[in-house]
């Protein structure tokens, strides 16, 4: 039993769940209390996972939960993203009335679910953790029930997705006809790479993965569900599920599968290769900024997947460092998404930026700094993610990868360009509220800052992502 | 450690554009801003004509070096001067308050992002020149865009979206293949550290491929034909202050670049590529000569001359001789000055009539004798009169043609006839002959500032046209080791088939 502290983050997460549900029982109107209560739970969570940095490389309950460096960095990571979501929404969720006390709950349950992922070494916990995770997010992508668009957002990633979970399952099965275990050790143990069935169960399971990060071609939910959900969901969903899903295909293809890398590497390689082109092109004529966004999100996971077709662990380093760096952009860009706001209503298109940089030049300039590291223009944030991981690939001498990725961030450089130019060289419109809640502000400042200095003190990232060592 | 005299000379315009930004002004004047911005400006250029005296010109080596950990044990945050580099750093101090005493009295608009945009483009140029890491320098390099992006948008003419854009993606798409190629140099030698480079060498089976990355680059930003189209547009449409600093000083980057590494760590291949690089020169000198004797807008006219200018540049710096790379870099500086010194003879006359077009003007010099004048200098020192600093890069560059060769210099003469031509023929139509249009009547001659920054342009064009002697001192010890270097590589692969 002396394990047991070591899950201790995930104990006092689900105990908070349970209180905060009978609390809300029980109470009435006290949906604001319970808002404020779990981004408090949050931030002690973060404490106790803080707490457990130092332990290295444990696993328990019969070999199927890790706590690793990469566990406890990614779920740092999601939690860590998971304040800042809480303090960016509350005045969103108010105005729009989904202040219901079911949302952050919701939310605690996802990431609870994202937890049991991060850490998961075997087939069965990794679905239970993803599947806790899918369930919370159907509910809260519609969890604004009156607004058409997300109802509809909500069915189509509950059917999309489960569908994909079928797919994952079947996969599972699969290798475990053809392995005898579901433990990711023992599978790399009984299997070698002349035996078909684990290589279609790879493949099953790569495209179920794939959906759950919105890679190309299985990325096709994204954008209508990207901009049907409210707005904090929406902020959630670009950011969350993909640490989840990331640090899952990382385990997944550098544990059981690390031998049988020539089988999935080139799946590997097309993903990366077909989302950063398509999330290129496709996001050009966007119109809304959810929408773009969600395609902006499609090729940038395209780069952190180029990270892992490198197959060493420079490579992983790289992409858990885009993945680092590029929730600390979208985290920023939907804050200032958050602040378009005039009588009580958020606005989402692009026009509606016009000439933004006259009334609020602030605002506009963190939006400049956003856009452009997005872009990856150096010397931003942006532009260190991008180089890591083409250190990475580049040094595996995979040069077409590395041309192909890089040349698309020249045409996505375009579409964020447009947004520039509407912002600064356009005619402005009316203004925008400026009162905001201190957390938006907070977040905003906090990332914008991260993103402009990060090339003061690069190491500082390296030096944590250095640890992780997964071959 | 000393005193870190380069890295001051980096930081300090950040500084003061950081000042700048958190300074309100209660009014819409921006006193404050204006004198912040004039004041670190010239602040700098002091520190640089400092470093520039204190220099030792007989040193090979890197001086005022300062190496400090960056990236956790992979990338050292290197900088120094050698003569090559102080030159230009010397330049762009020098424009740069220039440039801020012409956009102080010219653009009412926004002034206070305009000085922070002028001082953060500032701080990137002085990295380029003196970054002695690939991975420092790409980061300067490429940081610029941004800041001369939001110039020709914000404060650019009326095209000025189209012309952001092609500035943007045409220079960016050159250089992420030169990313892939500083990357690889990194996993084949083991370090970005140029200097180590130098003493190194990189594996001559991977140089022609990683020349041709750098050389994508450097040839969008030089411009070369055919990717010179970018130019025109964005000097047409960017405001009088962002021509001056494209032209001055964001051109020579790639020509600093060719220098410092296409011949300094590509020797072979640079070798190889000679022919290319001297036809594609060639046929920017006569090419773009042509193409401006056509203009109708003097701004496009000056654009292409300076393409055509980059042309002698590039055939000077690959003919690996001594006179054509001294003669180049004296070149660069002197186009720095003249074109500098031509785009704000065009903004005169353009805030008073409101149009470049040629034949809007004539006889100019009856209203405006003093401008008449200045113009005068500047359009014989960019056709390359003897006693301009013009004069000096050219012979110097075709002497050194033609030590290379005889019919490849022969052909570059011709473009020096025609630099002559479409210079003096606009000077004609817009100067002299008889006033036709009436607006004409009513312009006023310079104005005290005008005839201030114009007149410090005009010093050192002269002065070096006659006196070259500081500039090329300063640069032998450099150039002479560059091509030592350059030779011994050539000789010891020749020697190893």
């Amino acid at each position: 039993m002396e394990n047991l502290e070591i899950i201790l983050p995930e104990i006092f997460l689900s105990l908070t769940i349970m209180f905060l549900l009978l609390f809300g029982v029980f109470k009435k109107n006290s949906s604001k209390l319970i808002y404020n209560l779990t981004t408090i739970s949050l931030i002690i969570l973060f404490a106790l996972l803080l707490n457990l940095y130092q332990v290295s490389d444990l696993s328990i309950f019969n070999n199927s939960y890790k706590i690793d460096s990469l566990a406890t960095f990614m779920k740092l990571l999601t939690i860590g993203s998971g304040i800042f979501v809480m303090l960016t929404s509350s005045r969103y969720i108010e105005i729009n009335n989904i202040n219901k006390m079911e949302y952050p709950i919701l939310i605690l349950s996802s990431i609870l679910g994202m937890m049991v992922m991060i850490s998961s070494n075997d087939l069965i916990v990794f679905y239970m953790g993803l599947e806790l995770q899918s369930l919370a997010l159907y509910v809260l992508a519609s969890f604004n029930r009156e607004n058409l668009l997300s109802t509809e957002s909500g069915l189509k990633y509950f059917v999309l997705s489960a569908l994909s979970s079928g797919l994952l399952l079947y996969g599972c099965s699969l290798i475990y006809g053809f392995s005898g275990s579901t433990n990711f050790n023992t599978i790399l143990e009984n299997s070698s790479s002349g035996q078909y069935g684990i290589t279609f169960g790879i493949v099953f399971i790569l495209v179920g993965l794939a959906f759950k990060i919105s890679a190309v071609p299985f990325h096709m939910w994204a954008p209508d569900v990207y901009q049907g959900s409210p707005t904090s969901v929406t902020t959630f969903f670009a950011v969350l599920p993909k640490i989840a899903a990331l640090s899952v295909f990382i385990r997944f293809l550098y544990v059981p599968f690390a031998e049988m890398d020539d089988q999935w590497q080139m799946i590997i390689i097309f993903l990366s290769i077909a989302s950063m082109i398509f999330g290129a092109v496709a996001a050009i004529g966007q119109k809304n900024l959810k929408r773009l966004i969600a395609y902006s999100s499609i090729g940038h996971m395209g780069y952190s997947l180029t990270g892992l077709a490198a197959g060493t662990n420079q490579g992983i380093q790289g992409s858990i460092s885009y993945i680092a760096i590029y929730l600390v952009m979208n985290l920023a860009f939907f804050s200032c998404m958050f602040m378009l706001r005039r009588n009580n209503e958020y606005y989402e298109s692009i026009e509606d930026l016009s000439g933004l940089s006259k009334n609020h030049p602030l605002l506009s300039f963190s939006l400049l700094i956003i856009l452009f590291s997005l872009a990856g223009i150096p010397p931003l944030a942006g532009f260190f993610a991008k180089f890591y991981v083409f250190m990475a690939v580049i040094e595996q001498k995979m040069y077409f990868l590395a041309i192909v990725g890089l040349l698309s961030t020249v045409i996505a450089a375009f579409y964020y360009l447009r947004i520039i130019k509407i912002i600064y060289f356009d005619k402005e419109k009316e203004k925008f509220e400026t009162d905001h809640h201190l957390g938006l502000k907070f977040t905003l400042a906090v990332s914008t800052i991260f993103i402009l200095a990060y090339f003061i003190y690069p190491s500082g990232l390296t030096e944590i992502v250095s640890k992780i060592n997964i071959i | 450690m000393d005193f870190p005299i380069i890295s001051s000379l980096i930081i300090l315009p950040t500084i003061g554009a950081l000042f700048i930004i958190f300074t309100k002004s209660s009014n819409n004047k921006y006193q404050s801003s204006k004198y912040v911005a004039l004041f670190i400006s010239l602040a700098n250029f002091i520190l640089s004509i400092y470093l520039w005296l204190i220099f030792d010109k007989s040193s090979v080596n890197f001086q005022f070096v300062e190496n400090r950990e960056w990236l956790s044990g992979f990338i050292n945050y290197k900088v120094g001067v050698d003569g090559i580099s102080i030159l230009f750093i010397l330049l762009t101090t020098f424009i740069t308050p220039i440039c801020i005493i012409s956009v102080i009295s010219t653009i009412k608009h926004r002034l206070k992002d305009f000085l922070i945009a002028i001082l953060i483009m500032e701080t990137l140029m002085i990295g380029v020149f003196c970054s002695l890491d690939l991975i420092i320098f790409y980061l300067f390099f490429e940081g610029g865009l941004i800041p001369m992006f939001l110039i020709i948008g914000i404060w650019g003419g009326e095209r000025r979206v189209y012309s952001a854009f092609k500035f943007f993606l045409y220079t960016l798409l050159g250089s992420v293949l030169m990313l892939i190629a500083i990357i690889s140099i990194y996993w084949i030698s083991g370090t970005t550290d140029v200097e180590k480079l130098y003493e190194i060498g990189i594996g001559e089976q991977y140089q022609k491929l990683l020349w041709l990355a750098f050389f994508s680059s450097f040839a969008v930003k030089t411009p070369m034909w055919p990717v010179h189209t970018w130019l025109p547009d964005a000097h047409v449409e960017a405001p009088t202050a962002g021509s001056v600093l494209l032209a001055a000083i964001l051109l020579k980057m790639a020509g600093y670049g060719f220098i410092r590494f296409s011949v300094g760590l590509f020797p072979i291949a640079s070798e190889y590529f000679v022919p290319l690089v001297f036809a594609l020169s060639l046929i920017a000198i006569i090419y773009t000569s042509l193409v401006a004797l056509m203009q109708e807008d003097m701004k496009k006219l000056i654009a292409y001359s300076s393409v055509a200018h980059m042309g002698f540049v590039t055939l000077g710096i690959f003919t690996m001789t001594q006179q054509g790379i001294e003669g180049s870099i004296f070149q660069m500086i002197s186009h720095g000055l003249v074109s500098a010194a031509l785009f704000l003879s065009v903004g005169v006359v353009y805030d008073r009539n409101h149009t470049r077009l040629i034949k809007k003007y004539g006889g100019l010099v009856t209203v405006m004798p003093k401008y008449g004048i200045v113009f005068m200098i500047f359009a014989l020192g960019s056709l390359g009169l003897p006693g301009t600093s013009g004069f000096i890069g050219e012979f110097l560059i075709l002497m050194g043609t033609f030590k290379k060769s005889f019919l490849v210099a022969t052909i570059a003469s011709l473009g020096v006839i025609l630099g002559a031509a479409y210079i003096l023929w606009m000077y004609k139509r817009v100067v002299f002959g008889e006033i036709i249009h009436e607006e004409i009547k009513s312009m006023k001659d310079l104005k005290k500032f005008e005839l201030l920054i114009l007149i410090l342009l005009a010093i050192p064009i002269i002065f070096f046209g006659f006196y070259p002697e500081p500039l090329i001192n300063s640069i032998e010890t450099s150039v002479t080791s560059l091509i030592d270097n350059y030779n011994t590589n050539l000789t010891q692969s020749i020697a190893k088939k």
